[in-house]
């Protein structure tokens, strides 16, 4: 664990003195010309450097965006500073920096249009004076700035949620990502990403060989376990079901238990479904680098796979931002979906169809196999506050809970102003997983260690299960800098996959609990 | 015609055009601009009425606002009730007795509580004044407008406030000034002091109005994050452009 200054964790949530420039000097790499190029976007002829003429760029990219968002145009003209917000990003309660507020976030490009395109801005600006009504001139510091603080947004709306005007952050910042982009600003994390999906299939990188060998694996892997086939297709033709699970899925802990988990749901409920090598990625990173049209190319991979495999169904695995470009966009990206069978949500998540096994009563469940463990369960931000996983307003937050309550025997949530649409980001949401950003992740993650350190103290809870796979990942890394360990986070699945009782699971099934 | 009467007869015209004028624009472009994606904040209502009662009670109520700041909350509601309560009174002034909201507008009831609405208003602007001061987050996100405007309307309202209980204004001149601009019959203003500094806030307040924060106000029933319906799944959601770039590839066949 190389050396950071770990913020400390409280009883209570505190909120901090303002501390100018804590994190001013905390930036993800640039991506460099072969990434610019691989996206499309023009790249300096120094890494790290603004295009040619970048100025004019930016405020023609900046009016073009004003026109095509609505919600970018009435959130810059909207916000009154009443300070709402000011308290309720995780990265500012962890790192202290006023510049990780949201409304000062917003501001690092609100002064930029205030200046441009408004007249109190223009006419002050003229006068000398434009902070005197918020506005500030365009230069390659505030660029930079804006570089490295929109990198200090995980796009999660937590401000959203507290904002009387309802602005988001997550739309200002990924405006601003968009635009830096195009000025030669690329976000070398997420440009290197994007294009492997379209290459391979996936953020990975996994080809289709070595997906298909990792899925033999873990069919050979239960049925040591078990002594049940458990089938896991690749590329079958004529399945009904094609899941398309964040590739993470495919082998990291604790997510490859999760994808178990679906395989034992759907071998219990008798369907036939497939992974697709094409779209063997829910991901979609074109969410957060703020590009419409490269979240649109992503998620057309999914209709392109639909249609060649023939499905009459869409099932995503437990991911975040993926479930919320599927809820959300996927429709309006993707669609119309009106080769599929309608009397199935289109998209459909992973938790709704194991919740309606459940309630159907398919499902043979011993709750008694994950006594050894007492749950908490973690909101995914973009799952909280930007989708449903049911067909009520909060079922994203009732679903998840009754599936884990109808495997576990002990549950406890943490604390309210901590859970459900309140819920604080993993810390490394938003395209900010990365190594490059180590320090914020881990300040990032302060509030919600903070509120599983008191549950745990509290409750005696011992993991904690999430349905995301950029948030595994994140607690899996963070989760030993605030004295815990890595596999104290589990995926909802991996909790299914453990309770599920398959037929035939007989003999084998005992031996392997003997051995353990 | 006195000179200061026909200066303040034009001043309130171009304040007027500027006010609605600058609004209506705003509006207009706010309804132009496309939401090309489906962003509202879940938990969300899924039909239209829902939306209606989730605009409602924020504007009412200031939900957001209650859950994110208790302080901020009490100051802020405060000051906008009193605001509401002050207009009430002022409809006195605008309205001639024979317009169907002068019954209204009239009851005693509607009267006091305009009248001393303002002092909750002062309070209501000194706590918003005192946590932009005091409290070091929102100090930081401050420039000299958002706290000029609270000075502006505290002294729009402390002016009020002394034409009702230190120095009577002559109110019978006053209205028919008022009403002179809206029947094109233009009078004579009091020439009093305090009623002058008073207007001239409230024009300074209309001028700044379209081209501020101020727009906060039209602005809270366009944001795609609250009035969206949750229905995604249901129903297709496509912008003008979107559809556009749907078109070229036909990769959506």
């Amino acid at each position: 664990m190389a050396d950071y200054e770990i913020p400390e964790t409280h009883e209570f949530p505190v909120i901090p003195s303002i501390m100018e420039g804590a994190m001013a000097h905390s930036s993800p790499f640039v991506a460099g010309k072969e990434f610019q190029d691989d996206m499309g976007f023009p790249s300096p002829e120094e890494p790290g450097q603004l295009i040619d003429g970048w100025k004019e760029k930016f405020l023609e990219l900046l009016q073009e965006k004003l026109g095509k968002y609505r919600s970018l145009q009435v959130f810059m003209d909207t916000c009154v500073k009443c300070g709402a917000c000011t308290d309720k990003c995780h990265y500012f309660i962890g790192t202290a920096d006023p510049k990780n507020m949201p409304v000062a976030r917003q501001d690092l490009i609100r002064k930029i249009y205030r200046r441009y395109f408004t007249f109190a801005g223009k006419l002050f600006g003229k006068l000398g004076m434009p902070n005197f009504v918020g506005a500030a001139e365009l230069t390659e510091e505030a660029v930079k700035e804006m570089y490295s603080y929109y990198h200090q947004c995980s796009e999660c709306r937590r401000c959203a949620v507290f904002c009387p005007f309802g602005i988001d952050t997550a739309e200002v910042t990924m405006a601003a990502r968009d635009i830096l982009a195009m000025i030669g600003m690329g976000q070398k994390y997420s440009n290197q990403i994007i294009p492997k999906v379209h290459k391979i299939g996936n953020n990975l990188g996994l080809p289709e060989p070595a997906l298909r060998d990792t899925l033999e694996g873990l069919e050979e892997e239960i049925e040591d376990d078990i002594g049940v086939k458990v089938r896991f297709p690749l590329d079958e033709k004529g399945a009904d079901i094609l899941l398309v699970t964040p590739s993470a899925d495919f082998f990291a802990e604790p997510h490859v238990d999760g994808l178990m988990g679906y395989a034992k749901v759907f071998h219990a409920a008798g369907v036939s479904w497939t992974i697709s090598s094409k779209a063997s990625e829910a991901a979609n990173f074109g969410l957060f680098i703020g590009n419409y049209e490269s979240m649109r190319q992503i998620s057309l991979r999914i209709r392109d796979a639909a249609k060649e495999l023939g499905v009459k169904r869409i099932i995503f695995g437990e991911c975040g931002h993926a479930w919320r470009v599927a809820y959300n966009h996927l429709n309006t990206l993707a669609g119309p979906w009106d080769f599929l069978d309608q009397n199935y949500p289109i998209p459909q998540h992973i938790l709704e169809f194991t919740k309606d096994c459940l309630d159907r009563g398919i499902l043979n469940i011993d709750k008694s196999e994950n006594d050894h463990m007492t749950l908490t369960f973690h909101d995914s931000c973009n799952i909280a506050r930007a989708s449903r996983i049911g067909d009520t307003p909060g079922s994203q937050f009732t679903t998840p809970r009754q599936v884990i309550q109808a495997v576990c025997n002990n549950y406890y949530d943490m604390s309210a102003e901590t859970i459900h649409d309140q819920t604080f980001c993993c810390g490394g949401g938003g395209g900010l997983l990365t190594d490059d950003l180590m320090e914020l992740r881990i300040k990032g993650a302060l509030p919600r260690m903070e509120a599983l350190k008191n549950v745990i103290a509290d409750n005696g809870v011992t993991h904690m299960a999430a349905i995301c796979a950029i948030c595994k990942s994140q607690f899996t890394k963070v989760l030993p800098y605030y004295g815990m360990t890595m596999d104290q986070i589990v995926s909802v699945h991996q909790l299914v996959s453990s309770a599920i009782i398959l037929d035939g699971q007989g003999e084998e099934a005992e031996e392997s609990n003997g051995a353990e | 015609m006195t000179v200061l009467s026909i200066i303040y007869v034009v001043l309130f015209y171009v304040a007027m055009i500027i006010l609605f004028g600058g609004i209506a624009n705003k509006i207009m472009l706010y309804t132009r601009v496309p939401a090309p994606l489906k962003i509202a904040v879940t938990p969300a209502p899924l039909t239209t009425g829902g939306v209606v009662y989730r605009l409602f009670y924020e504007v009412v109520f200031f939900n957001s606002l209650f859950r994110a700041s208790k302080w901020t909350w009490i100051f802020g509601w405060v000051f906008h009730l009193s605001l509401l309560l002050a207009f009430f009174r002022h409809l006195r002034y605008v309205i001639s007795p024979d317009f169907f909201l002068w019954p209204l507008v009239n009851l005693e009831v509607v009267q006091s509580f305009g009248k001393y609405a303002g002092f909750a208003m002062v309070f209501g602007l000194v706590g918003l004044f005192g946590r932009r001061v005091f409290v070091d987050r929102v100090k930081y996100i401050s420039s000299a407008s958002d706290y000029l405007m609270l000075i502006l309307i505290g002294m729009i309202a402390v002016s009020g406030l002394m034409m009702s209980f230190v120095s009577h204004t002559d109110i019978i001149q006053l209205k028919a000034f008022i009403l002179g601009l809206f029947f094109l019959d233009w009078q004579n203003l009091p020439n009093d002091t305090i009623l002058l500094v008073h207007l001239t806030l409230v024009l300074t307040l209309m001028l700044i109005f379209p081209v501020s924060k101020l727009l906060h106000a039209p602005g809270l029933f366009f944001a795609p994050t609250r009035n969206q319906v949750d229905n995604p799944r249901e129903k297709r959601h496509l912008s003008p452009w979107g559809a556009e770039i749907e078109a070229k590839d036909g990769r959506n066949a």
